[in-house]
C-alpha cells in the first residue's frame, strides 16, 4: 500500500496529485519492466517478481542498518550518499542473482512444458519468497530508515516536491533510459529481441537462448532491486506482503501498456500511479485499488492487447 | 491394491461413520466439515480450469459472494431473515449470475489476459465487500448467522436426534451440518461426473485441448465457456454459503482474497486437473495439511521441544512447504497425483504409448477368437 500523502500541505489540488502519481507511477514502471521483459521472452507471468522486490527491500534495510549504521536524515550527507549508493549496488545484485538462480533451478527445466506448469511453479516460488520474508522480519511492517530529507524543493509554488520525489525520478528515469538503450542498441539486446520474437529461429541463428533468458531474468531482478531500495526510502516501511500488492499493480501496469512491450510498461506504470493517486484523492483511499483494476478491465475490453501492444495473431 | 482402487467410496464411508464413533472429537468433525466445503469449491474450479481450461484466478470471489448472500438473507438485522435453504439457493443463483455477467464481456481475451482480468474481478469483489460497510459490515463480517435449515424450522427441532451430548445445540455446528456438507460433496462429485460424460463436458474438453479445432467442429466457444463459468461459480457460491453457515459468520473479508484462489488452484493442480477424484484428493491433502495436520504437528513439536518459537512451528513454514510441493510437482509430476487420462497422455507420450501397447496385448490375450493374430505391428 502506498500511502504517502502528507495532509499538512495546503490544498494543492489536481496538479499535486498528478505529480505524486507520476512519481509513484515511475516506481511501478520499474517493477513492471521486470514482468514485461520476462513475459516478452518466455511468456511467463512471473508471480514471484513482486516477492523478489519485497526480499530486495529487506536486503536494502539490512544494508542500511548493519554495515553503515545510518538510520536517520540527520546523519552527515556523505554517509547518507554512501549508504544509498551501497544499497543501490548490493540490492540489485542480490535480486539479479536470486532471479537467475530461480530461473536456472525452477523454470529452465520446464522450458518445453505447457505454460500453466511454469505459471504454477512461479506461484510456488512466490509462496517460498513470501514465507522467507515472513520468517526473516516477522508479520508486522518494519520501519525503513528515513534517510532522505522532506524539504520541499518547490516551496512557494503551491506544489510539493521533496528530495524523496527527486530521488525517485533521478533513479528511475536514467535506469529506464539505460534499459532502452541496452535493448535497442547492444548486441545482447538485439539477441533478446530476437529470442522474444522467435526462440527457435534465434537459436538457429546461433544465439544462446538459455543465456539470453538468464540475462533477461538478471536485468528484471536488478530493476526490481533498484525499485525496492527507492520504495523503502520513499515509503519508509516494508513488510512481507508488500510484494503481492505492488507486484499486482506493476503487473497490471505491464498488461495495461501491452505486456512484452518496454515503453508500454513505463506508460502503464505512470498511468496506474496517476489513476491511483487521483482516485485516492477524489474517491477515498479505499476505492483506489478497485478503480485501478476497473480501468484495467475496461482498457482490455477495447484493446485486448494493451495500449501499446501489437495485435498479433494466435499461432495455430 | 484392489482396495486402494476403490478408495473414494471407502473414504466416504469412513467419513460418514466418523461422527457416530463414541468419543469422536467434535472439533475435529467441524474441521472436516470445512474440508468438505473447500472440496466443493475446488470442484467448481475444476470445472472451469480442469475441464474447460480457463485459468480463472478469482474463484474466491464466488465463495465470498455465496457467503455474503447467506449472511445478508438470513441475519437478524436485515429485513429478509430467510431460512438457510432459501439463502443457499439464492447464493448459488447469484454467484452463477455474477460469474456469467462478469465473464461475458471478457471472453474474447485469451490465455494470460483472461487470467489477469479474472484476478482483477476477484479483487474488485473483495474490495467491494470490504468497503461497502452498510451492507457487509466491512472488516467485521456479518454475524451471527443463525438461520434454521428449512423454512419454519429452527435448529432446536433437531435436538431430539442427538446421539452424544457434545453434538451441540445449533444445527450448523455438528454433525447435522457435517452430514449435509458430506452429502452435498457427494452430490457435487456425482454431478461433475455426469457433466464430464455429457455432451457439454465433452465439448469443454475439446475446447480445452484445441479451441480452434473445436470451433471448426461447430462448437460455440463463448456459450461453452459461459456454461463452465456458471457451473463453477455456482458451486463456488454453494461452498461459500455453507462456509458462512458453518462458521455462523462471514468472517473477515480477507478470507476471500487472492490467497484462497491460489490455494484452490494448487489443490486442483496437485490432485490432477480435470479429474474430479484427483481434485478431491488434492484438496483433502493440501487443505487437510494446512488446516488440521499442521495444528496437530505443532502441538506435538511444542510438547517435544518445549518452545513456542515461530521458527519451530510448522505453520510458520507452511508457504515454503506449499511452494516446494508445487515446484516439485510441476517438475516431476505435472499431471497431478491422480491425473485425467488425456492430460497424462499429453504430458508423457512415452507412457501413453506403452499403455496403449499393453492394452492392445491384453486385448489379444483375452480374445481367444483370434489366436493366430501376430503381435500388433502398428503403434496405437
Amino acid at each position: 500500500m502506498v500511502d504517502v500523502w502528507v495532509a499538512s500541505e495546503p490544498s494543492a489540488g489536481f496538479l499535486q496529485f498528478l505529480l505524486l502519481g507520476l512519481v509513484i507511477g515511475s516506481l511501478y514502471a520499474l517493477i513492471a519492466l521486470g514482468y514485461t521483459m520476462v513475459y516478452g521472452i518466455i511468456e511467463l507471468i512471473n508471480f514471484a517478481h513482486g516477492d523478489l522486490f519485497m526480499l530486495g527491500s529487506f536486503v536494502a534495510l539490512g544494508v542500511a542498518i548493519w554495515p553503515m549504521g545510518v538510520t536517520s536524515a540527520d546523519a552527515p550527507t556523505g554517509a547518507i550518499v554512501a549508504t544509498v549508493a551501497l544499497m543501490l549496488l548490493v540490492t540489485p545484485l542480490f535480486c539479479a542473482l536470486l532471479n537467475v538462480t530461480v530461473d536456472r533451478v525452477v523454470y529452465r527445466p520446464l522450458r518445453q512444458s505447457p505454460k500453466l506448469t511454469v505459471i504454477v511453479s512461479a506461484i510456488g516460488v512466490s509462496f517460498i519468497f513470501m514465507n522467507i520474508g515472513l520468517l526473516w522480519r516477522g508479520a508486522t511492517p518494519v520501519k525503513f530508515p528515513d534517510l532522505i530529507s522532506d524539504v520541499n524543493l518547490l516551496e512557494g509554488t503551491g506544489l510539493r516536491f521533496t528530495w524523496k520525489d527527486l530521488l525517485v525520478v533521478a533513479v528511475t528515469v536514467p535506469t529506464m533510459i539505460a534499459l532502452t538503450v541496452f535493448v535497442r542498441y547492444t548486441t545482447l539486446g538485439k539477441a533478446m529481441r530476437a529470442t522474444a520474437q522467435n526462440p527457435v529461429a534465434a537459436q538457429l541463428m546461433g544465439i544462446n537462448v538459455h543465456r539470453v533468458i538468464a540475462v533477461t531474468f538478471a536485468l528484471g531482478g536488478a530493476l526490481a532491486g533498484v525499485a525496492s531500495v527507492i520504495y523503502g526510502l520513499y515509503i519508509k516501511a516494508v513488510d512481507y506482503q508488500m510484494g503481492f500488492q505492488n507486484g499486482l499493480y506493476a503487473f497490471t501496469a505491464a498488461v495495461l501498456g501491452g505486456v512484452g512491450n518496454i515503453p508500454g510498461a513505463v506508460l502503464g506504470g505512470l498511468l496506474i500511479g496517476v489513476v491511483g493517486e487521483l482516485s485516492k484523492a477524489y474517491l477515498g483511499a479505499k476505492w483506489s485499488e478497485a478503480v485501478i483494476f476497473g480501468i484495467l478491465i475496461v482498457v482490455l475490453l477495447f484493446r485486448p492487447t494493451g495500449l501499446l501492444g501489437a495485435r498479433t495473431r494466435e499461432k495455430v | 491394491m484392489n482396495v486402494l482402487r476403490h478408495w473414494l467410496p471407502i473414504l466416504f464411508a469412513v467419513l460418514a461413520v466418523y461422527p457416530l464413533v463414541p468419543g469422536a472429537s467434535a472439533n475435529r468433525g467441524e474441521q472436516f466439515t470445512i474440508l468438505f466445503i473447500y472440496a466443493i469449491l475446488a470442484q467448481g474450479l475444476n470445472v472451469v480450469l480442469g475441464l474447460c481450461g480457463l485459468l480463472h484466478l478469482g474463484i474466491a470471489a464466488f465463495f465470498g459472494i455465496g457467503a455474503y448472500t447467506v449472511g445478508i438473507l438470513t441475519v437478524g438485522f436485515f429485513p429478509f431473515q430467510q431460512s438457510f435453504l432459501v439463502a443457499a439457493v439464492a447464493a448459488v443463483v447469484i454467484s452463477a449470475l455474477v460469474g456469467v455477467l462478469t465473464t461475458a464481456p471478457i471472453l474474447r481475451l485469451r490465455g494470460d489476459y483472461l487470467a489477469l482480468v479474472t484476478l482483477g474481478l476477484g479483487l474488485i469483489v473483495l474490495y467491494a465487500i470490504r468497503n461497502l460497510d452498510p451492507i457487509t459490515e466491512g472488516t467485521k463480517g456479518i454475524s451471527p448467522i443463525d438461520a434454521g435449515p428449512l423454512p419454519g424450522w429452527s435448529g432446536r427441532n433437531l435436538e431430539r436426534w442427538r446421539l452424544y451430548p457434545d453434538w451441540g445445540h445449533h444445527w450448523s455446528n455438528y454433525p447435522y451440518f457435517y452430514y449435509l456438507c458430506l452429502g452435498l460433496l457427494g452430490l457435487v462429485l456425482w454431478l461433475v461426473r455426469n457433466l464430464e460424460h455429457s455432451r457439454l463436458g465433452r465439448a469443454w474438453v475439446a475446447l480445452r485441448e484445441d479451441e480452434l479445432a473445436a470451433t471448426c467442429m461447430g462448437l460455440n466457444p463463448a456459450r461453452l465457456k459461459l456454461a463452465a463459468i456458471a457451473v463453477g461459480a455456482g458451486l463456488g457460491g454453494l461452498a461459500g454459503a455453507l462456509y458462512a453457515m458453518a462458521l455462523r459468520t462471514t468472517g473477515n473479508p480477507q478470507t476471500y482474497d487472492f490467497t484462497l484462489s491460489m490455494l484452490m488452484i494448487c489443490c486442483v493442480i496437485l490432485g490432477g486437473m480435470g479429474n474430479r477424484r484427483g481434485v478431491l484428493l488434492g484438496t483433502f491433502l493440501l487443505i487437510g495439511f494446512d488446516r488440521i495436520l499442521t495444528g496437530i504437528l505443532d502441538n506435538q513439536i511444542q510438547a517435544l521441544v518445549g518452545s513456542a518459537s515461530p521458527y519451530l512451528k510448522l505453520s510458520g513454514w507452511r508457504l515454503i512447504i506449499f511452494g516446494l510441493v508445487l515446484i516439485l510437482m510441476m517438475r516431476f509430476r505435472p499431471e497431478g497425483l491422480l491425473p485425467a487420462r488425456r492430460i497424462q497422455h499429453e504430458l508423457h507420450p512415452e507412457v501413453a504409448e506403452a499403455l496403449g501397447q499393453a492394452a492392445a496385448e491384453a486385448e489379444l490375450a483375452s480374445s481367444p477368437a483370434a489366436p493366430t493374430t501376430p503381435t500388433p505391428t502398428h503403434k496405437p
